[in-house]
């Protein structure tokens, strides 16, 4: 098992955290962490890994910070 | 029909004109620019007789098409010496469109030192003198001006715009009395040279603009709101938080401005986020999602009040939470808010201002993150025009000069706002090439490369695609600026294939004509290259395409640096 950090942004936090350490089965992609959470890949507007964009099959690594945000468009 | 109106404040006489052909298809920017590019000689002084303000309500304003009622406001800028055009929510849009203005011109300084203003309406214009204004603060403006005609559409200048600060800006009566802002470049100074201190507009007697093909134009406008609903960013992140929804979005890219643009992160960050701004507004019984003119449907606005409950700000954007909450690093939105209110009052650009803050506490001025400090000097020193205050006022490229920094975030002397262009490189491309100076809105290229928003993903971090980016998102800009349209409308139209169709449709069915999607780029591309001629004109060469040397540096934590070279960026131009 690895640990990661995954920070949730906007809508994505409603009734469920703001930031959460989980440990997941190593070579764990960013989509089956977000389809865990009960979101669906299509509603990922930004995937990032340790600050940088990271598409759904991206593998995750031990202590890697993910962030995850709806479809926002800007100010 | 429509109709111009001219307003000379030398000779204090105002007339009507027919509108001259080649103006008549346009509105917004591309009228404004296309006016200052014929009128105005490009290496005026700004703030002298030649110069002139122009209004232009957009094309589509005064209609029932949602998101529609902005007022460009247009001259040469006393900040950046080049053309500008700086646009504004509120009501004057609507209520000039109604009266079959197309555009409002005021040209030439009165003798003396006596303050006038406008009053405009169905006949024209008229210059009375104002004493009793005079000094005073915009919220006072607009509540003694209500008092003497009622719910008028109001333009005024707050005590910046009377000193003629360079980050003076003219702010806009919105629908409940508060205040929107033609932000940018320095507009209010131009307003004060002519010794303006405000513009009544009153539409009494106006009814609904003219259609004529108002079953079209109902069908379009419908499909058109429904983009907008449809669309995640517009439907559902914009009304939920409005753009400070960007605070961590940007903060976990590594691209939000922090201690005067030294770092890309800020620790406090979800101090000042959308998301806690969201909250604490509910919490406090204000309202969350506010709209600034009739027939919003965005609401990216909202009603900040303080632990009481009481009113202290509407429209606190992203940039000015971020540029006085990390940049300056604050980090408190009790002090951003108050800080935002004292600006919208005194009427000095908050991204401006707040950009000169950061700067000046690089200076030693004061520290970072003395919030109580800023709020001084906003009461003190910018209200009272101290030697400090005018200072401040007139921009951060200036305060740089005068207290030896070395990191000044300008471009074209106008503030970099809230995007760091080293880890977002295509708004750094925009901040480069706009012929406004430093400014997101001129081709907001941060939904690109963070969100795959408006045209499918580039990778900030890389030079690839971002000229192209920049390009294409610069001229559809110029498109939403001429109509009258939030710049938000740029996201549903790059992702939803109905609604430039509407959009089109709506334009054909409001003037009877045949435009077709090209005729916008067309637009876009003339009004840019209008733009550029008059800055060339006035002296600007490709080498003040260019960013601060500072962001040479890397950007801490992710490393990024601005690394496009000058040919590369000069690329932009070859359209
Ligand atoms: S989206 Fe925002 S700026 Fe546009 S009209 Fe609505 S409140 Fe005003």
């Amino acid at each position: 098992m690895i640990e990661v950090t995954v920070n949730l942004l906007a809508t994505f936090r409603t009734d469920r955290f703001k930031e959460e350490q989980q440990q997941v089965p190593e070579g764990t992609t960013v989509g089956a962490v977000v389809s865990g959470m009960g979101i669906t890949e299509r509603e990922v507007g930004m995937a990032l890994v340790n600050g940088r964009h990271a598409p759904m099959a991206h593998p995750l690594t031990h202590g890697d910070v993910l962030h995850l945000a709806p479809w926002i468009a800007g100010g | 029909m429509d109709k111009i109106y001219r307003v000379n404040m030398s000779s204090l006489q105002c007339s009507v004109e027919p509108v001259p052909t080649p103006w008549a298809g346009l509105g917004g920017r591309a009228l404004t620019s296309a006016i200052v590019a014929k009128e105005v000689p490009p290496t005026c002084h700004a703030l002298g007789e030649n110069n002139k303000l122009v209004f232009a309500p957009g094309m589509l304003s005064g209609t029932t098409a949602v998101n529609s009622g902005r007022l460009s406001a247009g001259a040469k800028s006393p900040l950046t010496g080049t053309i500008k055009e700086s646009n504004a929510g509120g009501t004057a849009a609507q209520v000039l469109a109604r009266l079959g203005v197309k555009a409002l011109i005021i040209e030439g300084i009165p003798k003396g030192d006596g303050w006038y203003g406008l009053h405009v309406n169905s006949d024209g214009v008229t210059i009375v003198e104002e004493t009793e204004l005079i000094g005073k603060g915009n919220f006072a403006v607009i509540e003694a001006l209500e008092k003497r005609l009622g719910k008028t559409g109001v333009l005024t200048i707050g005590p910046a715009g009377e000193m003629k600060m360079l980050a003076a800006n003219i702010s806009v009566r919105d629908i409940d009395g508060k205040l929107r802002s033609h932000g940018r470049g320095g507009l209010g100074a131009v307003m004060g040279s002519k010794r303006i201190k405000f513009i009544a507009l009153d539409g009494e007697g106006t009814t609904a603009v003219s259609l004529a093909d108002s079953a079209k134009f109902t069908q379009a406008a419908r499909t058109f709101a429904q983009a907008i609903m449809n669309h995640p960013g517009t439907g559902q992140g914009l009304p939920t938080y409005g753009t400070a929804e960007m605070v961590n979005i940007v903060n976990a890219a590594g691209g939000l401005p922090t201690r005067n643009f030294l770092h890309g992160q800020y620790h406090d960050n979800e101090k000042i986020s959308g998301e806690t701004l969201r909250e604490t507004i509910i919490e406090r019984g204000g309202n969350p999602s506010h709209g600034c003119q009739s027939g919003c449907v965005i609401k990216c606005s909202q009603v900040f009040v303080d632990k009481k409950g009481k009113y202290v700000t509407s429209g606190l954007e992203y940039e000015t939470i971020e540029i006085l909450g990390a940049n300056a690093m604050i980090g408190d939105l009790d002090v951003i808010a108050e800080a935002d209110h004292l600006m919208d009052d005194i009427g000095i650009d908050s991204i401006e201002t707040s950009v000169a803050i950061g700067v000046a506490m690089d200076g030693g001025v004061l520290p970072f993150g003395d919030g109580q400090g800023v709020l001084r000097l906003l009461r003190e020193d910018l209200r009272a025009g101290t030697p400090l205050g005018r200072t401040i006022g007139s921009g951060a490229g200036n305060v740089g000069k005068l207290y030896g920094v070395t990191r000044v975030p300008v471009v074209k002397n106008q503030a970099i706002p809230a995007y760091d262009p080293r880890a977002i490189k295509g708004i750094g491309i925009t901040y480069a090439t706009s012929t406004m100076g430093a400014d997101h809105t001129a081709g907001y290229a941060v939904a690109t490369n963070l969100m795959g928003v408006g045209g499918g993903v580039v990778d900030p971090l890389k030079k690839d695609g971002q000229v192209e980016l920049s390009r294409h998102l610069q001229i559809a800009t110029v498109m939403l600026d001429s109509l009258g349209l939030c710049l938000f409308i740029g996201f549903p139209s790059a992702d939803d294939p109905t609604c430039v169709p509407a959009i089109v449709d709506m334009l054909n069915a409001r003037f009877g004509l045949e435009l077709t999607p090209e005729w916008f780029g067309g637009l876009g591309i003339t009004t840019l290259k209008t733009e550029r001629a008059f800055n060339q004109a006035a002296g600007f060469t490709s080498e003040h395409d260019r960013l601060p040397e500072f962001f040479r540096e890397p950007l801490a934590p992710s490393g990024a640096v601005w690394d496009f070279t000058g040919d590369e960026i000069d690329q932009f131009w070859n359209f």
